[in-house]
């Protein structure tokens, strides 16, 4: 399978007044077209600081260090680098061709709007054209059926006729822009707003909630956190991105729900071919929706593998110590002597080796490169 | 439900807020219908000025062709206190409006970015706070000549850093939220962000403030004029009224309470005023912030 995203020397620090905070260090990692990649990890690893690095949302005091993020382009064909790339430009690919999901589908939504006005905002945002050819086509419709609207007001609609044109063809044309930052002229536009709304419910039945159009007109704390999250979705998955980042989508929701997401996201991938970056402290999710995983410790990659392979001949200490840890009926469960990796001073060489049952001189020096020692299987670690 | 059904239930739910509105709105109606409560006499050129009946400097006590009687030098009371209040939703509006307006745009700008825009905006209002504000609003009359509109000035210039400050806080707080780096993830600009996300999330608080304030802007207005910096002699706002009141607190000995009309009837549309936008202020509260609204 061709790379969708292709990662490499990935350096992100954070510039605290204590000092700096390595957050990922040298991370290279690749997102396959059509696959769920799961990040596995402690909290404090490094798996968000990852997924918000793709966006280049890195909270202030945190930095883009070092290292390159390449997006291969799937309609365009082309690469785009997206550490080098304008602010607009980043804009543009944000919520369009990568999105995300957050952890906590209460807080993802803004309290003041409903349901239906943040979804069609990423409409509003990103299909542009698109609703406006759709608003012409309207317009142009009810005009020659000419038995609705007045005479004396078909001036005005064959004037929005043109005007929905002009912002199809050239979406940064003067003249609409002006009339959207004006209060009242802008609900001249109201019609690309109506057109979203419908787009809106569409999404909305696709994330199978049901009476998807009483929904869209409901404020956020008007539903149930599984509604919730599925309006998230939703939203996320408004204008087809490429690539879906899913921050723990999962864990604020009691089980049941949780089931039927992982299998919303499932049918996602199959459905629209989209890309899934799952991130997750949660073995058993991550056995259930991913194809490949990825473990990461203390800002750094341990081991990249298929599902299969990491859960039947985990290589890594540190990702054994973590499949040890899963609570299992009728057999002790076992923690991971020591703390997380001190993220200012952190230990030289391999991060993992102070709490490894089976480090080495070596490995307090020098940290291992990443290897692949099967296929398909990579590990940094001296054992192999 | 629709929410100007809610709205209404919510205010009419609430005896306080619904006297507040009822105040305000005679207010409104006052003002509006000024010059068919008190007519402007033929000949009267400016009708913000105060009509006299003679030079005589005692007030009269209540006649027929003075309701409220009138005060030092036969201005009449009536007259005043009624196109008094157009000047004193004059004031506040413009003076609240303008507030509000640098207050949420320098606000923003410090909370959002943060960092060096920050620093230097904060520090800006710190300098204009550490200002007692009453001596400073009389410094900058007196500097640019004692009138409505300087007094305008002045209190717009001691007001806004507080609004600054108060609308920076909340947004600190507002852009931690989750909803805001979603909304930057689906590629909105810093601008749209702003604007549509944090400020109504933000701003609550801050026209919580303002609705208050409106009846604080009065007063400080009307102790202004009180002390000779406001409207001039004979215009019909309530402060400037008060200041010639000044004279007649006390009346002869043997009646203290001779003068009474000329300082009680100023003083009490002063109180009805801002004690109508107090209560008002708690109302709007729970109508402007849907999530305390609907619970």
């Amino acid at each position: 399978m061709a790379d969708l995203i292709r990662i490499r020397d990935l350096s992100v620090r954070f510039y605290t007044y204590e000092g700096v905070v390595h957050a990922i260090d040298d991370l290279d990692l690749d997102i396959r077209q059509g696959e769920t990649l799961g990040i596995v990890g402690e909290t404090g690893s490094g798996k968000t600081m990852t997924a918000l690095s793709i966006l280049r949302l890195i909270p202030y005091p945190g930095k883009i260090e070092s290292g390159s993020i390449v997006l291969f382009d799937r309609d365009s064909g082309g690469e785009l680098e997206l550490l080098k790339l304008r602010e607009d430009r980043m804009r543009a690919i944000r919520g369009n061709k990568i999105s995300m999901v957050f952890q906590e589908p209460g807080a993802a939504l803004n309290p003041v709007y409903t349901i239906g006005d943040q979804i069609s905002e990423v409409f509003l945002l990103h299909r542009r054209q698109e609703l406006a050819r759709a608003a012409k086509q309207r317009v142009d419709s009810l005009l020659s059926d000419g038995s609705g609207i007045a005479s004396v007001k078909k001036p005005f609609w064959r004037w929005q006729s043109r005007l929905f044109n002009k912002i199809a063809d050239e979406p940064h044309a003067i003249e609409p822009r002006l009339l959207s930052h004006v209060p009242l002229l802008r609900r001249l536009l109201g019609r690309l707003r109506d057109e979203a709304g419908l787009l809106t419910v569409n999404m909305l039945k696709s994330v199978e909630i049901p009476d998807p159009a009483r929904v869209a007109a409901e404020y956020p704390h008007e539903l149930s956190g599984g509604m919730k999250q599925r309006a998230v979705i939703a939203m996320a998955l408004a204008c087809s991105p490429e690539l879906l980042i899913a921050d723990e989508p999962t864990t604020s929701l009691d089980v049941t729900i949780q089931a039927q997401m992982l299998e919303l996201f499932r049918r996602i991938k199959v459905d629209k071919g989209a890309s899934v970056l799952f991130i997750t402290h949660n073995l058993g999710v991550a056995a259930e929706v991913c194809d490949r995983v990825a473990v990461m410790y203390a800002g750094r990659l341990c081991e990249v593998a298929t599902v299969e392979d990491l859960f039947l001949h985990p290589s890594h200490p540190y990702t054994r110590a973590l499949l040890e840890a899963v609570p299992m009926p009728g057999k002790e469960l076992q923690t991971i002597p020591g703390a997380l990796a001190d993220a200012l001073n952190p230990p030289p060489g391999c991060r993992f080796h102070p709490r490894c049952p089976s480090a080495t001189p070596m490995c307090q020096q020098e940290r291992a490169k990443l290897k692949e020692v099967s296929k398909d299987h990579m590990v940094a670690c001296y054992l192999y | 439900m629709s929410d100007w059904k809610f709205t209404a239930r919510q205010l009419a739910k609430n005896p306080l807020s619904m006297t507040g509105l009822i105040i305000i709105v005679i207010f409104v109606i006052i003002a509006i219908l000024a010059p068919l409560i008190a007519p402007t006499p033929e000949g009267h050129r400016n009708p913000y000025m105060i009509p006299r009946d003679g030079f005589f400097a005692t007030p009269q006590p209540p006649s027929e062709n003075h309701p409220f009687g009138t005060t030092q030098g036969q201005y009449d009371i009536f007259y005043g206190c009624i196109w008094g209040a157009r000047s004193a939703f004059r004031v506040a509006l413009v003076v609240i409006g303008i507030t509000l307006l640098i207050g949420i745009v320098l606000g923003s700008l410090a909370g959002y970015f943060g960092g060096i825009i920050d620093e230097v905006i904060m520090r800006i209002t710190d300098i204009f706070l550490a200002f007692p504000a009453l001596i400073l609003a009389m410094a900058i009359v007196s500097a640019i000549g004692p009138s409505l509109k300087s007094v305008m000035i002045a209190l717009t210039a001691v007001w806004w850093p507080s609004y600054a400050r108060l609308i920076r806080g909340d947004i600190l707080q507002v852009r931690e939220e989750d909803y805001i780096e979603a909304s930057r993830g689906l590629g909105a600009s810093s601008g749209r962000v702003i604007i549509r996300h944090v400020l109504p999330n933000a701003i609550y608080p801050t026209l919580i403030m303002a609705s208050l304030d409106i009846g604080a802007v009065v007063l400080s207005a009307a102790a202004l004029s009180f002390l000779g910096l406001g409207a001039p002699e004979g215009y019909a706002d309530w402060g400037q009224m008060t200041e010639f009141a000044r004279n007649w607190m006390v009346g002869p000995p043997g009646n203290p309470l001779k003068y009474w009309y000329a300082v009680i009837t100023p003083g009490l549309f002063i109180l009805f005023f801002v004690l109508g936008w107090n209560l008002l202020g708690d109302a709007f509260r729970d109508i402007f912030d849907p999530r305390l609204a609907r619970r």
